[in-house]
């Protein structure tokens, strides 16, 4: 762990350290626009993307149109997670005293490393060499997989996209289809190649026709489910007054996770809570629509601590901060927590249609990313100082949003943040220049003269560079300042003397 | 200091601006279909649960037994697991060659893999949506035994479908405060993400047939 976070993101009393710490598969990571210009010349992928974000679009607008008061909605989601952050010390010993009366153990994590070791040693106490895991956000922030593994314990992802991207050995673009980046004859490539090396091979006569490919997966799979001794999840909501834990998912997979093992832990980040079990009247009204585009997806579990002869009879939660209490303590940047990872912000996007999840350089892609990012790990990196201007600012992501999280507001305040902790630049050189020139009229007359002294030495043509201004002029001209300036023209017609 | 003890003191000092009491945010007008009458209701529902690729069949409570048994043998069931609290009504219509596993003796995963279907009651069901909600008391079951199966079958009354979601939440409360588990289904298992092409029956069920007892 490596970056060093910087100081905290706007007017925060004090600094709540520490930050999330940016994870080691991301250092060195090339700042946005680099990222993705090498992404945008991948015509396949941006093919691929353009038709998952319209399809989706176009599902959720559709469900959206079905409901006459979704703004409403929208006022009542963002509301009730106001409530639980705004009051979030209550609410989560709520929670831990519910879940501990229901059964399960709750655990207290400051950072990914702690609740890496948390996760760790309940497994080892398991005796185990592997585990099951439902996709979960929480977990690929602190790479909980890759921790596992480093103590000899396989981690099986069991979602059929978080599949694919795991037996490819790739990372996840996309928060709600991971693997859209790929397409159905890589997918049959990859099964065919890896799945014989950890487990059940895949049928020889294998086609790349989708429900054969999910079949495979499900064979695959399913003696890895029925074996399983100790299951990993996240969770979609953790309810402080029942106790009570949502994961929200469509293929089975996770409900295998959650019910067939005898040990559950679920990692759950602090700004999960709802207040009270009727929050989740508008919550799963907003999800599911925001989400995948359904009125409601395939299968929702909820488990309240330890029952008595179904499930997993030994169940562990551990409540994460990694950098959240950080967000929480910026009065703007709070509502980025409000945030309940539907993806609708992603299939909106302009820029995010077009450069796809890794150039945002997280597992938090597209305009959510690129608020979140640079509140949880600080604007050090040159990744997080570039995401906030990885935006064209257009709005879209804020109106699909279904807690009302005003990104653009978010991101335009982040790039007062980059640019105030960037110090000097030759772009703030400039600018400062030009604040000093501009004050004052015999300043300007002055700085004309020069003007159009090299106006008249350019000939008029076009400027193709500016030394110190590489970023600016490398994809704009400047125009070759006039010969004369109007102030020159003025007194040379009208006036008398020379213009000064 | 303990993590527990640092991050509530982080939490707290980070909202130190907050002024407003706990409990005391505006309350959002509850949002329930008042005007769908329950015939409204339960068309609607009838509805919803088809358009999920589910089999949806509306019959006489009397006609529950014959309808299973027909669903079972349509879809080839030659074995079926049930819940230790079902009516034993509903399966009295089985073949004689349909085996019958009681709930309390399928006691391992691989039992339950190598069975055909399973028979369960629910607990809501949810107009608008399209959803029936288990709490998995006696007379549906544990939760792996409406997971690990191919085929379920579910029986559900009229009068347990409500019009929207916020209605099923508050009506299983009571259920939620004896920390009972929850699952929420709505049609078959199923993936998109093999290039947003719709499979069905990718862990869960394949099949999912909800008989409306009316």
């Amino acid at each position: 762990m490596t970056t060093q976070p910087s100081g905290p993101v706007g007017a925060s009393p004090a600094a709540y350290a520490p930050l999330q710490e940016t994870s080691p598969t991301f250092v060195g990571m090339p700042k946005f626009p680099k990222a993705a210009r090498a992404e945008l010349a991948n015509a396949q992928q941006r093919k691929n993307l353009r038709h998952a974000t319209h399809t989706i679009r176009t599902k959720r607008g559709n469900v959206v149109r079905e409901i006459d008061d979704w703004e409403a909605l929208r006022v009542a989601g963002a509301d009730l997670k106001d409530e639980a952050l705004t009051h979030l010390g209550d609410y989560l010993e709520q929670l831990e005293s519910s879940l501990t009366a229901n059964g399960a153990v709750v655990h207290w994590a400051r950072d990914a490393q702690e609740a890496n070791r948390i996760v760790l040693d309940i497994v080892q106490s398991k005796h185990v060499d592997e585990v099951v895991k439902v996709k979960s956000m929480v977990t690929q922030e602190i790479e909980l997989n890759e921790a596992l593994e480093a103590a000899g314990i396989n981690a099986w992802e069991t979602d059929l996209a978080e599949l694919i991207v795991q037996l490819g050995h790739d990372r996840p673009s996309h928060i709600l289809v991971p693997a859209i980046h790929r397409n159905r004859s890589e997918i049959r490539e990859i099964f065919l190649r890896e799945m014989g090396q950890v487990g059940r091979p895949a049928p020889a006569d294998l086609t790349d026709d989708p429900p054969r490919l999910a079949e495979a997966a499900r064979l695959h799979l399913r003696e890895k489910f029925l074996r399983a001794k100790v299951g990993i999840s996240g969770a979609n909501f953790a309810i402080a007054d029942t106790g009570t834990l949502v994961v929200v998912e469509s293929e089975g997979n996770g409900r295998m996770c959650l019910t067939l093992p005898e040990t559950l832990i679920s990692v759950v980040g602090i700004e999960k809570v709802l207040p009270t079990w009727e929050d989740l009247g508008p919550m799963l009204q907003l999800l599911p629509r925001s989400s995948t585009g359904e009125r409601m997806n395939p299968y929702t579990t909820m488990w309240s601590g330890v029952h008595e002869g179904d499930g997993p009879q030994e169940v562990h939660v551990v409540l994460l901060d990694n950098g959240r209490s950080h967000v929480l303590g910026d009065r703007l940047g709070r509502q980025a927590l409000r945030c309940i990872r539907c993806s609708a912000c992603l299939n909106v996007c302009p820029v995010y249609e077009r450069t796809g999840g890794h150039a945002y350089g997280s597992v938090y892609p597209g305009p959510i990313g690129a608020v979140l990012n640079p509140q949880l790990r600080g604007t050090a990196s040159d990744i997080d100082k570039s995401l906030p201007y990885a935006s064209s600012l257009c709005g879209a992501c804020f109106d699909a949003c279904p807690v009302r999280i005003n990104i653009p507001e978010l991101l335009v305040e982040l790039r007062g943040t980059v640019v105030k902790n960037a110090g000097n630049t030759p772009e703030s050189a400039a600018m400062k220049a030009a604040a000093w020139v501009l004050s004052d009229p015999k300043r300007l007359a002055v700085a004309q003269r020069a003007a159009t002294t090299a106006g008249r030495l350019t000939g008029g043509k076009p400027l193709r560079s500016i030394p110190g201004l590489g970023a600016w002029t490398n994809a704009r001209d400047v125009p070759s300042p006039p010969k004369e300036s109007f102030r020159q023209w003025w007194a040379r017609e009208r006036g008398k003397g020379d213009g000064r | 200091m303990s993590a527990r003890e640092e991050i509530l003191q982080r939490v707290r000092g980070a909202v130190a601006d907050v002024t407003t009491p706990v409990g005391q945010r505006p309350v959002a007008p509850a949002r329930t279909m008042h005007d769908l009458s329950d015939a409204g209701a339960l068309e609607l529902f009838a509805e919803r649960v088809a358009d999920y690729r589910a089999t949806v069949i509306r019959v006489a409570t009397a006609d529950v037994p014959a309808t299973v048994a027909d669903a079972l043998a349509r879809l080839g069931c030659r074995s079926v697991v049930v819940p230790s609290g079902l009516d034993p009504a509903w399966t009295a219509g089985l073949d004689a060659a349909v085996t019958v596993l009681p709930e309390v003796e399928a006691t391992s995963h691989a039992q339950l893999d190598a069975v055909d279907a399973v028979v369960t009651a629910a607990k809501v069901g949810i107009a608008v949506t399209g959803t029936i909600i288990l709490d998995h008391g006696p007379d549906q079951g544990r939760r792996e035994l409406t997971l690990v199966p191919d085929t379920h079958v579910c029986v559900i009354g009229a009068d347990q479908v409500v019009p929207d979601v916020p209605d099923a939440v508050a009506r299983l409360r009571p259920e939620v405060g004896a920390a009972q588990p929850l699952t929420w289904i709505s049609g078959p298992s199923a993936t998109s993400d093999i290039e947003l092409n719709r499979v069905e029956g990718v862990h869960g069920p394949r099949n999912l047939v909800v008989v409306i007892a009316e």
